[in-house]
């Protein structure tokens, strides 16, 4: 119990560190670097509610994926830092506004009735042979099926919007015919000549 | 507090003896390979130091070991010398949930296979930061290839292993290899073959191996994402691609060829011929033929080129991993062979 307390609030205090420094920090590279331990530190504290499938999901699809691409994006920009904080400063008073509204509006809808057993998570435990992978399947696949499927069809529709709104094919766009190439023989492409000798 | 304390040392313990052994196996690695490629290009290789060069990855270390390391001028040196043990730190952690025989393992936990895609998945940041720490153009490059690159071939290995705990009905290693039981015939390989050709060609991608290190690449970028390292934070990233090849072979051995089972279980002489032999004499001896063909790939085929990686990842491997789900769920349903009855 005391080793899993331990676990639980040294990831806490990274995450929230870390979480923090994804506001603060002034390069985009480091921040996205810092958004990354968070979501890791929060992978752990997952694993600490024994919600392995979620925890290992969200190191799999956000860290090893969306946060890769990311980086790829972040990395390849060179932010201007100058323009980006005059902008900042810009939109401060809006932005304080609309912080107060939101976190009033959290405070004001979100009780600790909410929160249900949230303090006992910690203390009650699964038998070993729980599987909170084959639990997940079973509610997803049976009680939430319609939800999920619709999730699914809307996500697929997102991806061809995607690819349909950005892919444009260019006039000049070379490109690699595979079935051509393998088509091709020395008879087609090569002549041979017979010249005479020259003096 | 006294068992809790004997228990920590014992977890410390078991780590060692997966961890000493890791290293030992990709330092002669390192020689082997270059061993096997030598002999493919028929000449001898390395064969100075040591008798048939035997202590060469000792001579090698220790050259690494006391060169200076560079940190190139406006580099970020936190993130520059973060990136090599990132990589390794995840390369050396996924061997958590390998098992090396009936009780073996470390941690014996419900989801591995997801430990371990989730960890391999991990990797990449070590090649990223490296690639942006570096401040250099072609290590930037490197950076990208290699980022674009396991990003495509995580989905179509991704998709080969959902096949592989359709088959066992489980997430847990361990399991999955219980499940193939039975000899030569009933491990995973016949009934997911193109899984495992997936699996087994995004497993080498992944690894940015030889033909598809384009990370590298040096007859483009010269050496990709770690041109700009020296001594042993090189040394570190070499460690990490060859921890990562190694498991790549332990998971491809306990996935589709059975792990420790022997392969002669079942054959009616042979079987207890062979029933002495330690399971994880098969497992290693496994292990090495996938690690053998590794060094093959590289020996034999050119590297690839940027955009027909794309093609091959996207367009050629997912879809067969996508059709051939559909087929084994009907396999399944259908109780087809000795795997699924």
């Amino acid at each position: 119990m005391s080793v899993e307390k331990l676990v639980f609030y040294v990831f806490s205090a990274i995450l929230i560190g870390s979480a923090s420094m994804v506001i603060f920090s002034r390069q985009s590279v480091r921040a996205a670097l810092f958004l990354i331990v968070a979501f890791c530190s929060s992978a752990v504290l997952w694993m600490l509610l024994e919600a392995e499938f979620l925890s290992l999901l969200l190191i799999f699809v956000y860290v090893g994926a969306v946060m890769t691409l990311f980086m790829f994006v972040v990395m390849m920009l060179n932010l201007d830092q100058e323009t980006v904080q005059e902008k900042f400063v810009r939109y401060l008073p809006i932005a304080l506004i609309l912080v107060v509204l939101m976190v009033a509006i959290l405070i004001f809808s979100v009780k600790s009735t909410h929160l249900g057993d949230l303090g006992q998570a910690m203390s009650s435990h699964h038998s070993a042979d729980y599987s909170n992978t084959k639990a997940l399947g079973m509610l997803l696949y049976t009680h939430y099926f319609y939800a999920f499927e619709l999730a699914a069809v809307i996500l697929l529709i997102a991806i061809v919007a995607a690819i349909g709104l950005t892919h444009r094919e260019k006039e000049n766009n070379k490109r690699q015919r595979i079935s051509e190439q393998l088509k091709a023989n020395k008879k087609d492409r090569l002549t041979i000549i017979d010249m005479e000798a020259e003096e | 507090m006294i068992n809790v304390l004997i228990d920590l040392l014992w977890i410390v313990l078991k780590i060692l003896l997966i961890a000493i052994p890791l290293l030992g196996a990709v330092a002669y690695m390192t020689l082997a390979e270059r061993k096997i490629l030598a002999y493919a290009h028929v000449r001898i290789g390395p064969n100075r130091v040591g008798l048939f060069g035997l202590l060469q990855p000792l001579a090698d270390g220790v050259k690494l070991f006391f060169k200076e390391i560079i940190i190139p001028s406006k580099a970020n040196p936190i993130i520059f010398l973060l990136a090599p043990l990132v990589s390794f730190a995840t390369a050396a952690a996924a061997w958590a949930v390998i098992p090396f025989n009936k009780g073996w393992i470390l941690a014996n936990v419900n989801a591995s296979i997801l430990y371990v895609l989730a960890l391999t998945s991990l990797g990449v940041y070590g090649i990223l930061m490296a690639g942006w720490a570096s401040n250099s153009k072609y290590a930037l490059l490197g950076a990208m290839r290699s980022a674009a690159q396991v990003v495509s071939y995580e989905i179509a290995m991704g998709f080969a292993l959902v096949g592989v705990l359709m088959a066992a009905d489980s997430t847990n290693l361990q399991d999955i290899v219980l499940h193939q039981q039975g000899g030569f015939w009933h491990w995973y390989w016949l009934p997911l073959l193109p899984l495992f050709v997936v699996y087994w060609i995004s497993g080498v991608a992944e690894t940015n191996r030889l033909p598809f290190d384009m990370a590298e690449g040096e007859a483009e970028i010269v050496a990709g994402f770690h041109v700009e390292y020296s001594g042993m934070s090189f040394a570190i990233f070499f460690l990490a691609e060859y921890a990562n090849m190694i498991l790549i072979s332990a998971l491809a051995s306990l996935l589709f060829f059975g792990g420790w089972l022997s392969p002669f279980e079942g054959i009616p002489l042979l079987g207890t011929l062979f029933s002495w032999v330690p399971g994880i004499f098969w497992f290693f001896a496994k292990m090495a033929g996938f690690l053998f063909l590794y060094v093959w790939l590289r020996a034999t085929f050119p590297r690839y080129r940027y955009d027909q990686i794309m093609h091959l990842g996207w367009k050629v491997l997912i879809p067969v991993t996508i059709v051939w789900i559909v087929v084994l769920g009907l396999l399944i349903e259908c109780k087809v062979g000795p795997w699924f009855s």
